[in-house]
């Protein structure tokens, strides 16, 4: 290295008073976009004290919002780790026409907006839409109904676990499955005792981002909810309700909930990064 | 018949993907295809007349501009922190490189409340720059604060990776070659970054173009100023005027496949880059 001399050394870092204002300039328009933002909530949240803050999360609307909000984090969220596990596992072990095609859909519900997810199930399924008579002559709701809701945040969430694993079991090969088979294990046990152990990171790091955007999921659920208090608000509807009629400090206080999950997210997140980053380095 | 079974000793392909495909199938591509049919009902000056009525004119534009503005912001600020986080270190660097990924995480009408407060008139910034005459809430400018905000992560996660990645040998051949430090930031660094660049710039706008719940506090949506496309579609819908909604729904979804493909050739290229 002693080719180098100062002058470049000097050409390939940038002056100290440089280097300095970049990161100022970085750090400050963070500071605006992201810890404002933050701030702004927890402040309106707590503002009024601890006991204010408490009556707004445990109003019997709010409970119900929060309860929904569960009860479709629990069937979406394994709903479409199972899917992306299935499809990863024929994608990656297996050759067929036609893969390249399907590895290009997954990707698109990402691009479509989230009010015209729930617009295209309003049309399927609402009192106008293609099987609203036939629901309605079954005595059948979704639209306006929990399954609706449910329907919609699954197809906004289909990709994050398939789009984890996909390359992640591409990259690993199947020679560890074929020796399992080979030492006499069946299927289930090699996926379950050989592949399971090998793809659990990126599994959770997928499971962790579906699940942040299951809880958040707010345009297409406000197109198939009809808002109804204490039935089909989810969390972020109840905070639009809130907002709408001026009850501010509610509004946040129930906001201050979603923002503790998303912290808890990045931080998760965080650590399924560097426990991967620990792994590819020690390989 | 010996060959498909030399091909892989592995079970499960039948089930795996028959169940991969029903579920897409059930799930994405029979509903979108239900839209489209939907709308194959209506007849073509109905639907022109729905998808071209001045308002929804508005609409389009206010939409495009702002995410087209919201996602240069990205591209100059996302690569600002992209370059400072991967070549420099500074106390808390591991918190603010995590922290990036809250637009993400973070519910969107969280942020929507958040920074309607923020900006209106009284808010910790709107009372400031309403001083100066600048009103951000309830105007053109609060859209592209929250295009902006919700966009943030997708240029530094694009370019991060290939910044990190990049062979610092290049910039000492280029400095010793006589270039100057701007020099070789321009002609060596930029255009090694530049697929990934313009990917992450993409991402953001296609995201910003069909972003709804961000918007919709700080909008204000007042008629023909401050309406996006998406805040259309739902006040038609809950109109139950399902053709005007379905109409410009199939225009949003064209608009997204048509980004979608211009995100995969850009992909394509960085990769064969890279």
């Amino acid at each position: 290295m002693n080719t180098l001399s100062p002058t470049t050394d000097h050409a390939i870092t940038e002056a100290p008073w440089i280097k300095w204002s970049l990161i100022g300039l970085a750090l400050s328009f963070l500071a605006l976009f992201l810890v404002l933002p933050l701030a702004v909530v927890l402040y309106g949240a707590f503002e009024a004290g601890i006991n204010v803050w408490w009556q707004a999360i445990t109003d019997p609307d709010a409970l119900a919002a929060i309860r929904l909000t569960l009860l479709v984090l629990i069937i979406v969220v394994p709903t479409n780790a199972i899917f992306g596990v299935a499809i990863a596992w024929a994608i990656a072990k297996f050759e067929f026409r036609g893969k390249t095609l399907l590895i290009s859909i997954i990707d698109m519900p990402f691009a479509i907006s989230p009010v015209v997810v729930g617009l295209i199930f309003v049309i399927l399924f609402g009192a106008q839409g293609w099987f609203g008579p036939w629901l309605a002559a079954h005595d059948l709701k979704v639209i306006f109904a929990v399954p609706g809701i449910i329907i919609v945040i699954m197809f906004g969430t289909l990709p994050f676990v398939a789009r984890e694993l996909i390359p992640l079991m591409q990259q690993q090969g199947k020679d560890e499955e074929e020796a399992s088979l080979t030492l006499g294990a069946n299927g289930l046990k090699t996926f379950w005792y050989v592949t399971l152990p090998n793809i659990k990171w990126g599994l959770l790091y997928g499971v962790i981002l579906c699940n942040a955007r299951a809880m958040g999921e707010f345009g297409a659920v406000a197109v198939v909810s009809g808002r109804i208090r204490g039935e089909t608000n989810t969390m972020p509807l109840h905070i639009e309700v809130l907002y709408n009629e001026y009850m501010f400090t509610a509004a946040f206080a129930v906001s201050s909930l979603l923002t503790g999950l998303a912290l808890v997210t990045i931080v998760l997140k965080s650590m399924v990064e560097w426990k991967d980053e620990r792994k590819h380095k020690t390989h | 018949m010996g060959k498909a079974v030399m091909k892989s000793v592995l079970p499960g392909f039948g089930i795996t993907l028959g169940f991969s495909v029903l579920y897409l199938s059930l799930l994405f591509l029979l509903p979108v295809a239900g839209l489209f049919l939907f709308t194959l009902q209506m007849s073509w000056a109905d639907f022109w007349v729905a998808i071209s009525h001045p308002q929804v004119v508005a609409s389009y534009k206010l939409s495009f501009a702002a995410s087209f503005i919201g996602a240069t912001i990205n591209a100059v600020f996302g690569t600002l922190v992209a370059w400072v986080l991967v070549r420099y270190q500074f106390l808390g660097k591991k918190v603010v490189d995590a922290l990036v990924d809250l637009p993400f995480a973070l519910p969107t009408a969280v942020a929507g409340i958040a920074l309607v407060t923020l900006y209106s008139t009284t808010g910790w910034v709107g009372q400031y720059l309403y001083l100066w005459g600048i009103k951000v809430a309830y105007s053109e400018i609060g859209v592209v604060i929250a295009l902006t905000y919700i966009g943030l992560p997708f240029v530094v996660r694009t370019v991060q990776p290939v910044l990190a990645d990049f062979s610092k040998e290049l910039e000492e051949a280029s400095a010793s070659l006589g270039a100057s430090r701007f020099t070789t930031i321009r002609r060596v660094i930029l255009p090694a970054v530049l697929p990934a660049l313009l990917t992450g710039y993409a991402l953001a706008f296609a995201k910003a173009v069909g972003e709804y719940g961000s918007v919709i506090f700080i909008s204000g949506n007042l008629p023909y100023r401050t309406e996006i496309t998406p805040l259309l579609i739902v006040s038609k819908a809950e109109q139950y005027d399902y053709n005007g909604a379905a109409a410009i729904g199939v225009v949003m979804l064209a608009a997204a496949f048509i980004l979608l493909l211009i995100i995969n050739s850009l992909q394509w290229w960085a990769s064969k880059r890279g």
